[in-house]
């Protein structure tokens, strides 16, 4: 393996965790840029995601099928979706304040009905093993890949395709640039986002139940630990585009990964600081990224951010 | 004008209303006065597989006590709202004693509620209270590193790698001390054993204890065990990465039927009913109890899959060791960075109160505080 185990091992436990962590970020992240793509911001989607975890994990349980959970949190999602989407619509509504409303609500409810789902044990998605080459113990572990991450990636393609060369990626992108050309066009700027904002949330409530049915695999009240609000800022970074969003999910999953696998080697100096990785990382590429001489590129116009 | 007057009124109602229920509420507690109210607050939820679920089961054995109420609250940060969730204990539903169980409620919010409620009984889970602190505060605790040094001479026993892995929540005296008594169990009956730690840097991160159980795994331990809050992803990460764990807090046996070898709980109940019936016969609250297995305070899982016969019978050994007395620190023992703690033959009593204070890895333990 090299002739430094040590470095080895902290890339291959930043590649595994890339790989471990990364699947609700891409998903929260997929969901989120849709959702502006089409002029709407939706920071309830850390609601949505714990949603998701828990409604995952009770359906699993109940009926002992995990990919049902995936299903019903995705169907949970877009509920949630439909709320933000039509309180949205009302006039004089702001998509933020709202947003954060309904990250409480969706947080709060989760825990409401998740009580009695902390105890058991519900059947959880399988992996499918890319590592049967290797005799690394280590490597086949990190190979061991659950499908909602290669769901995600195909997503991801997916969407940038659509949003590309499709007519409905185009109505969704000039919905999200200019409502007046929009209108004009005889889109229903309402309903586009309503359905933008329902199909960011699904992909949002996956992300959910990857938490509670894969990675940690179960459900905790304090399951997620900021991945919908990190995924929101993850979007601004990959400039809404799909593919970037993959990349910089794999990279806030190795930042996450970097803490417990220095340790691990023995570097265990400023643990807390490597615990923190994600966050410097979402802190310093805000920073990066914004100027107030000019507006991002690639943003949608009618975001309430940058409008 | 008349909107001001109106709101005048309306204020002067209300707190007349309010008042009035101030009231009542302090008749009825004077009613209530031959019964007990025990408030009890939890950091996180109940039903955790950990340390809020060894304090809920031992709150759920003293609602069985005739004449005690039991109210509890449960996900309380360690913030303000400790101290809020305690005073409406107090106020509204009567409490007289009250549990805090987490260990940063008691600086400052146990210590300033115990000086503004001076009727109120306030003990806290941690070994923190000292002379000088209000009378009507306390602290106990079960020495749970008692427990862990018993599971660490079954894990010593069960590991092939001499490795053990050791997932910790936050480098404090109690942690630091148990992840030093699961080496020094380790060490008796394996002399090659290590303890490798990670720390999380919090009691609950789930997603950072997987990876770090992960991490653990991945450099080569083949026995887990963790000091967090909730240690069920550890344990059923150790289940599905093929290696065995060992608990902590409360039972997790169910979570990992191939690879459980046995596990370090508290056993509050015995305090908590002890508490209970001193109040009820009007004796004072000791302001600190604290003890290990001699008095029942804490006890071990029962063996799992995990556990061998050898590892059963060296584990049961230890554990009537350490019940009549048998010191866990025994020299020599080093500190990580190579100072003397112990010399050859020298030994700390179990309950030594220094070791509350442990602010130091034994050399043997991979793995840094800061």
């Amino acid at each position: 393996m090299g002739d430094d185990p040590g470095l080895m091992t902290v890339l291959l436990a930043m590649f595994a965790g890339a790989i471990r962590v990364s699947t609700p970020f891409l998903f929260v992240s997929l969901g989120e840029m849709l959702t502006e793509k089409s002029g709407r911001i939706n920071l309830g989607l850390e609601g949505t995601l714990v949603f998701g975890a828990m409604s995952g994990y009770a359906i699993s349980y109940h009926t002992g099928s995990p990919w049902l959970g995936v299903l019903v949190a995705g169907l949970c999602g877009s509920l949630f979706g439909a709320l933000h989407g039509y309180l949205c619509k009302l006039p004089k509504v702001n998509d933020i304040a709202i947003g954060i409303a309904m990250m409480l609500f969706g947080t709060g409810l989760a825990f409401f009905f998740g009580k009695p789902y902390i105890q058991p044990s519900a059947p959880r998605l399988p992996s499918i093993s890319f590592g049967t080459w290797s005799d690394h113990p280590a490597v086949r572990q990190a190979l061991e890949i659950n499908p909602l991450f290669l769901l995600g990636i195909a997503l991801a393609i997916f969407l940038w395709w659509a949003l590309k060369n499709t007519r409905y990626g185009l109505i969704i992108r000039t919905t999200g640039d200019s409502a007046p050309a929009a209108l004009a066009l005889g889109i229903h700027v309402d309903r586009v986002r309503l359905l933008s904002t329902m199909a960011g949330g699904f992909f949002a409530g996956i992300g959910g139940s990857f938490l509670s049915l894969y990675y940690p695999g179960s459900w905790t009240e304090g399951l997620s630990s900021g991945q919908g609000l990190m995924a929101v800022a993850l979007v601004i970074f990959a400039r809404w585009n799909p593919i970037y969003c993959f990349w910089a999910a794999l990279l806030f999953g190795a930042a996450g990964a970097l803490g417990p696998a220095l340790q691990s080697i023995g570097i265990s100096r400023g643990y807390h600081f490597f615990n923190a990785a994600p966050y410097i990382l979402t802190l310093l590429i805000m920073i990066a990224s914004t100027s107030p001489r000019r507006s991002l590129k690639g943003a949608p116009g009618e975001l309430s951010i940058t409008k | 004008m008349s909107k001001f007057e109106l709101s005048r009124r309306t204020l002067l109602q209300s707190s007349a209303a309010g008042l009035a229920l101030l009231s009542s509420a302090s008749l009825s507690r004077l009613a209530q006065a031959g019964n007990l109210t025990v408030g009890i607050v939890y950091v996180g939820p109940r039903d955790d597989f950990g340390w809020n679920q060894a304090h809920a089961v031992a709150a759920a054995a003293l609602k069985d006590v005739p004449g005690v109420t039991v109210v509890e609250e449960e996900n309380v940060p360690e913030t303000i709202a400790a101290a809020k969730s305690m005073e409406s204990m107090i106020n509204l539903d009567g409490a007289n004693l009250i549990f805090a169980t987490s260990f940063g409620y008691y600086k400052p919010f146990v210590l300033d509620l115990a000086a503004k409620y001076p009727d109120v009984e306030f003990r806290h889970a941690a070994p923190l209270w000292t002379e000088g602190d209000p009378k009507n505060a306390g602290s106990y605790f079960g020495y749970l590193d008692q427990a862990h040094y018993v599971d660490a001479v079954a894990a010593g026993l069960s590991t092939t790698s001499n490795k053990l892995g050791f997932v910790a929540a936050k480098p404090i005296g109690t942690v630091l001390r148990n992840i030093n008594s699961f080496l020094l169990g380790a060490r008796k009956v394996n002399p090659d054993a290590t303890v490798q730690v990670i720390f999380t840097g919090e009691w609950s991160m789930p997603v950072r204890e997987a990876e770090a159980a992960n991490a653990l795994v991945d450099a080569g331990c083949d026995v887990l065990t963790c000091h967090v809050d909730g240690p069920k992803v550890v344990i059923e990460t150790a289940e599905s990465r093929g290696v065995k764990c060992c608990g902590h807090n409360a039972s997790q046996a169910p979570l990992a039927p191939k690879g459980f070898i046995t596990g370090a709980e508290y056993k509050w109940e015995t305090i908590y009913k002890m508490f209970a019936a001193d109040l009820a016969e009007g004796e004072p609250l000791p302001n600190f109890t604290g003890g290990g297995f001699d008095v029942d305070f804490v006890r071990n899982t029962p063996y799992g899959a995990g556990a061998t016969e050898a590892a059963i019978a060296a584990a049961d050994a230890a554990r009537a060791d350490v019940t009549a007395g048998k010191p866990i620190f025994v020299g020599p023992i080093n500190k990580q960075d190579g100072t003397p703690l112990l010399a050859a033959g020298a030994s700390f009593d179990n309950y030594e109160p220094s070791l509350d204070q442990t602010d130091y890895l034994i050399e043997g333990v991979t793995g840094s505080i800061t």
